[in-house]
């Protein structure tokens, strides 16, 4: 059908350098245009490969040969040899790093093997609307598994075996979870999904249930027969519409085809679910105080124990479980324990999804096997910084998480080596700062938020934060003192150590962690009164260059608070105390004649 | 739809489904339909991934190209939504990424019509687990 033969695909990211990339493609159309195929073969610009770090890169289609590092020059090379002899061009094949060999088929690149999917195994494959297209993918065989040939014993060991630990955040067991909602005797019991996603940056769980909704509702089936319990409850917050919709559309689905329900498959098994909303409050992802809002009480946090296990919805046994942990464990029941347990770490097991954002360019959701490194995240995955701007550090775990920098980059991804470096997993968000970000000004952003979040319940968290955020607030503008630096952290500690559940525990994370990472820019703050970063208005200060002003007077008159002075064809001068720094006269001046120091 | 009764009755539901290439466009087995899928989740949606939708729904047919178009979730390329997979009979998918109305236009008329690609291509770099036994 195609009237070409040959493709030749040229990465276009921008990573891969646009202008050389550009004279790749140029060159190869000329070399073809001379050899008269430029009929029968095309090149074309493509998105970023993820492979910026050998970049440029052609691939060649169909046999799927895969270039790098490649330059203008060698267009002629690759024409003549592959496309014209069929030659692979030995020298710009990709070389397998551990055997040293070259890789000829892109299929078979380790690169190609960085991200697996399970838990979005079907997220952008099928129709989330219709049931069928998740049977067909082997959709329910979990649940007719489980019903059918085990016990909840055997169901719970299974899914412990795997070694799976709560996506959520906390990185508990998922099989001893399980195991001590099983354990509580109960005429009733609860399985809950906690869709309360809630921190800056992440959007993990909302794809999920909004890409693949029936594998978060077979696996709280399978949930609720290992536990022994009937009704599933998904708290998803009502920010969330479209979610909510395929919810309840795949909910309906599965009634209707007795996938949930009374006696599903025959087997006597009962299993329903409702949603509940949530009007998105931080504080509602943990699971006491969700389990409070769903009561119909206030979104508070109570101690544990009691743990939901043992008193939970309605003081009965409840197993609450994060989206993504749940949407792995069909996987994880199809294809066995011990496969799970061969992806990822020595203590963190299986794959974890991302949500990459910030100053990266290719802002998007990835899943990686645990134990994968920054490095492999942020510049292959993630195609490196935009605007080629120098990497600062990376925010994972979002508000309770901690900030990782340059020398965290080799670092296996699992759970311990995140709180090892003095951040977390959370819940997956990865929010990537370059070096214009002030990591003042990112403490502060982040405290903004917890102190919005607060509930307000225990004092820690309550006062402590706000006073937190204040002497940032202070920091930023200038007025802090060396002493303050101490009362940060002597103040992030207590709060840690005093409040009364995760969100007070963790949220002066973000300020413990860029304190200890960027100590020189938080004493640049105090001492110098600068921001390294030229971020903080306040320590900004405008200057009009003597040489370059030719006194035109523009900048006096777009200036809103008459802080520049100065004749007409004379040397103007901008008095600091006055200047708002809005920055509306160095937008003004043609002449360049006004910078920041 | 009747209720799935039995594991043994899913099993069969399923890979009925698997064979049905023309109503289920995601069947693996090799099927002879056109397909274009939108990756419509919020991000998406937010982007235009709506309009692009009924774009080629109308287009495909006004053209008289015979397709199946169909949504799905998250393909996880954010940064270039809206994005499109298209797959050729007997080809592999391809996905474009910053599917406006003009490339949209540009893939009925070139990549689906003749088999020339078209300025866009956001290539795959991940694998996917199979659930079959």
């Amino acid at each position: 059908m195609s009237k070409y033969s040959m493709h030749l695909l040229v990465c276009g990211g921008t990573g891969c350098h646009a202008a050389e990339s550009d004279a790749i493609v140029c060159n190869l159309r000329d070399e073809l245009e001379a050899k008269g195929l430029l009929d029968s073969v095309q090149v074309i610009l493509t998105g970023c490969f993820g492979f910026c770090e050998k970049g440029p890169i052609v691939k060649v289609m169909p046999d799927n040969t895969f270039y790098v590092q490649v330059k203008p020059e060698d267009a002629q090379t690759i024409v003549e040899e592959h496309v014209i002899k069929g030659r692979k061009v030995n020298r710009l094949l990709y070389k397998d790093p551990l055997t040293k060999e070259a890789v000829s088929d892109s299929k078979h690149m380790v690169f190609y093997k960085k991200q697996m999917r399970i838990a979005l195994r079907n997220c952008g494959f099928i129709n989330p609307e219709n049931i069928d297209e998740y049977i067909a993918r082997d959709g329910y065989q979990a649940l007719g598994k489980v019903l059918t040939e085990m016990s909840p014993e055997e169901t719970i060991k299974l899914v412990k075996d795997s070694g799976q630990r709560g996506r959520g955040g906390g990185g508990f067991s998922t099989g001893l979870k399980w195991e001590l909602a099983r354990k509580n005797v109960s005429d009733e019991k609860y399985v809950v999904c906690n869709a309360d996603e809630g921190d800056p940056g992440a959007f993990m769980d909302r794809s999920v249930l909004e890409g693949d909704p029936h594998s978060v509702l077979e696996a709280m089936a399978i949930c609720g027969y290992s536990i022994g319990a009937s009704d599933g409850l998904i708290y998803i917050r009502a920010e969330y519409p479209l979610a909510i919709e395929r919810l309840k559309i795949a909910i309906g689905q599965a009634r209707e085809y007795g996938l949930l329900g009374d006696n599903i498959f025959g087997t006597g098994f009962s299993f329903d679910i409702t949603l509940r909303y949530g009007a998105g409050a931080f504080v509602c992802g943990e699971e006491t105080a969700l389990i409070h809002s769903m009561e119909g009480l206030r979104g508070e946090p109570t101690v544990k124990p009691p743990f939901p296990a043992e008193s939970g919805y309605r003081n009965k046994p409840t197993n609450v479980n994060n989206v993504e942990t749940f949407a792995s464990i069909p996987a994880i029941i199809l294809k066995g324990a011990r496969w799970y347990s061969s992806i990822g770490t020595e203590k963190s097991k299986g794959t974890k999804v991302f949500a990459l954002a910030g100053k990266i360019n290719n802002v998007g959701l990835i899943e990686v096997p645990m134990g994968t490194t920054l490095r492999e995240v942020i510049f292959e995955i993630g195609g490196g910084i935009r605007n080629v701007k120098k990497f600062k550090g990376v925010q994972t775990g979002g508000p309770s998480g901690g900030c990782l920098t340059e020398k965290h980059l080799d670092t296996p991804i699992d759970f311990d080596n995140l709180i090892a470096a003095g951040s977390m997993m959370g819940s997956g968000a990865m929010i990537v700062l370059d070096e214009d970000d002030c990591m003042v000004s990112m403490a502060k952003f982040f405290l903004e938020f917890t102190v919005e979040e607060s509930c307000g319940k225990c004092a820690p968290c309550r006062i402590g934060n706000k006073r937190l955020h204040e002497l940032l607030g202070q920091i930023c503008e200038g007025k802090g003192s060396l002493a303050d630096l101490d009362r940060l952290k002597n103040m992030s500690l207590v709060i840690k150590d005093t409040s009364l559940c995760g969100l007070g525990q963790t949220s002066p994370n973000p300020v413990l962690s860029m304190m200890d990472n960027f100590r020189e820019e938080y004493v640049a703050h105090v001492t110098h009164k600068k921001c390294p970063a030229g971020q903080c208005k306040s320590l900004m200060e405008y200057i009009i260059n003597l040489d370059n002003c030719v006194g035109c007077t523009a900048c006096a008159r777009v200036c809103p608070v008459n802080a520049i002075t100065g004749e007409r064809k004379e040397v103007h001068l901008i008095n600091s105390a006055t200047c708002i720094k809005c920055g509306a006269c160095m937008e003004k001046c043609k002449f360049d004649a006004i910078y920041i120091s | 739809m009747s209720k799935i009764k039995s594991v043994a009755d899913l099993k069969m539901r399923r890979d009925k489904l698997r064979s049905a290439s023309e109503t289920l466009i995601n069947a693996t087995e090799p099927d002879s339909a056109i397909q274009v899928k939108v990756s419509m989740a919020t991000c998406g949606i937010a982007s235009g991934a709506k309009t692009v939708m009924e774009f080629f729904m109308e287009q495909l047919d006004r053209r008289n190209v015979v397709a199946v178009v169909t949504q799905t979730g998250c393909m996880g390329y954010c940064y270039a939504e809206p994005t499109i997979e298209v797959k050729l009979p007997g080809q592999e998918p391809v996905v474009f990424g910053f599917v406006d109305l003009k490339r949209a236009d540009q893939i009925i008329e070139k990549y689906i019509k003749t088999g020339e690609l078209v300025d866009g291509i956001i290539p795959v770099n991940y694998q996917t687990i199979d659930l079959k036994e």
